[in-house]
């Protein structure tokens, strides 16, 4: 895993919240404009290191470890 | 058949003399038990003035981030069937022109995988499709995309599914070709569609023309609308004959008998700019102090026709109220060509993105951010040199900050003697 993609995933660890903005998340690799940011961070979703949860109208990010869709549902079930 | 549910309050609204939804989701109950439980919970909601619905989640198809709304019911042991109930967003083909074919297999899918309810078409322009479960997801995916060739449109903090009017298909007025500029933009600007890393959504809406079919100036963050910087073309010929009562006003939009037109009251009084005059034989138009609103042309259709230089006009920070209230674009290109490839507004869109991402807080809209840090730092990200066009009534917004830098020759400001001669 490069450097920046291991910064990004210690950062996220480090929160206290689970889900986190954009912007928040660049502040992992401080060095990179938002859009050089975006394409380590698309990269690890699809790796399946981060995961998308959406609100319908804002996206955050968060680790898969915290967003299980099993736990999801069953929280609703 | 009795349906499980009694929905005293919602047949209320069955009532009126208007097509009703509920009427519509009680012909799907009838064979979609989903659709059945939606109409309880719904009746619940009325009767406790509280909705029971949760919005949001981390479902969706892999490597999206936008096109599904994860869609939870909190009270899932009275209705089960709704327990999981999530949106897909489907992108629907630019100007919305769909075969039949296409609508039935869409149904198909939604009837065999989904609730069978549809909402056609979301704010955004995107075929809605109301209901379904995870497990459901990615085999719509698959199938949207395989066997019919369609995709997800935006949801969340994403570019959303590009929208425009139905342009030079249809409509003579059309200034631009929105057809090709939707497309363009919705297979430019993939990844910003599907993978969000803006601080809040972002639309663009296209009309050709400035009466604004999709109410891109209220609705989008970049609106491109079509206008002309020639002049109007007219045939006298056709404006006697509205005035003689030969031709329908609007073309039979509002009336179906024939009258002769009242060209000062109905065109001339009603031109913003009065840049308008009739000397009995021809109408002239003073072309300068036009302002392209489309009465005269709306009502003379025969007669009056945008002129041939064509082109857009691009508005931004469009947006519904939630913070601040809600606010119509504002102009920032005065007229661009808008041609294929569309490289000189694709440049732009690229500069105003830097920007948004750089200074926009987490959900903030673009029209939000140039409120915060003014226009004037807006334009200066985009190099864009400031106009009066873009100020809606220039002579009583005088206040303009020149900064020494972008005036030639520019200038020394000392504070210090500046206080010496103004003490108070
Ligand atoms: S916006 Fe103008 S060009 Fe588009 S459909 Fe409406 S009238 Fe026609
Ligand atoms: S388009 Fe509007 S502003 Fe222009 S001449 Fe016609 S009525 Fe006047």
């Amino acid at each position: 895993m490069s450097d920046e993609k291991e910064r990004i995933v210690e950062w996220m660890k480090q929160q206290k919240k689970s889900k986190q903005y954009f912007n928040d998340v660049c502040k992992a690799v401080p060095e990179l404009n938002m859009r050089q940011a975006k394409k380590f961070i698309n990269e690890l979703v699809a790796e399946g290191k981060l995961k998308y949860w959406s609100s319908g109208s804002t996206t955050m990010y968060m680790l898969p470890s915290e967003g299980d869709v099993a736990k999801e549902e069953e929280g609703m079930a | 058949m009795a349906l499980k549910h009694q929905t005293p309050m919602l047949d209320e609204l069955e009532k009126g003399p208007w097509p009703s939804f509920v009427s519509d989701i009680k012909k799907v109950a009838a064979r979609k038990p989903m659709a059945e439980d939606l109409l309880g919970v719904l009746e619940l909601s009325y009767k406790e003035k509280e909705g029971h619905w949760k919005h949001g989640g981390i479902v969706g198809v892999f490597g999206y981030g936008g096109g599904v709304i994860g869609r939870y019911c909190d009270r899932p042991d009275l209705f089960p069937n709704v327990a999981h109930f999530h949106t897909m967003r489907v992108n629907q083909p630019a100007s919305k022109f769909y075969t039949t074919d296409v609508l039935r297999k869409i149904c198909d899918i939604w009837e065999a995988k989904g609730s069978g309810l549809t909402n056609m078409h979301g704010s955004t322009g995107d075929i809605i499709l109301l209901g379904t479960t995870t497990d459901q997801l990615e085999p719509i995916f698959y199938e949207l995309t395989h066997e019919l060739g369609m995709d997800l449109g935006g949801s969340g903090s994403n570019l959303r599914t590009p929208e425009g009017c139905v342009g030079k298909a249809r409509c003579e007025w059309s200034c631009i070709d929105t057809q090709d500029i939707i497309y363009d933009l919705t297979m430019t600007f993939q990844d910003e569609l599907h993978r969000p890393a803006f601080p809040y959504k972002f639309k663009f809406k296209c009309s050709g023309c400035p009466n604004d079919c999709v109410a891109a100036i209220a609705r989008s963050d970049c609106s491109i609308i079509g206008t002309w910087r020639d002049d109007i073309r007219i045939d006298q010929e056709a404006v006697r004959a509205y005035i003689g009562g030969d031709f329908l006003p609007h073309a039979g939009g509002h009336e179906s008998t024939k009258r002769a037109l009242d060209i000062q009251a109905e065109v001339i009084d009603l031109c913003p700019t009065h840049c308008m005059e009739w000397d009995g034989k021809n109408l002239k138009i003073d072309n300068k102090n036009c302002v392209r609103c489309m009465h005269c042309i709306t009502i003379m259709p025969r007669a009056l026709r945008p002129g041939v230089d064509t082109g857009a006009t691009i508005l931004c920070g469009a947006k519904a109220p939630i913070l601040e209230g809600a606010q119509l674009s504002s102009v920032i290109i005065p007229f661009i060509k808008m041609e294929a490839p569309y490289d000189e507004f694709k440049d732009f869109v690229d500069k105003l993105w830097n920007y948004w991402m750089e200074h926009g807080k987490n959900r903030e809209r673009l029209g939000e951010l140039i409120q915060r840090q003014g226009l004037g730092a807006f334009l200066k990200a985009c190099e864009i040199t400031p106009d009066p066009r873009m100020i809606n009534t220039p002579r009583f917004n005088p206040y303009i900050f020149y900064d020494p830098a972008d005036v030639p020759g520019g200038w020394e400001h000392d504070p210090k003697a500046f206080r010496e001669r103004h003490q108070a």
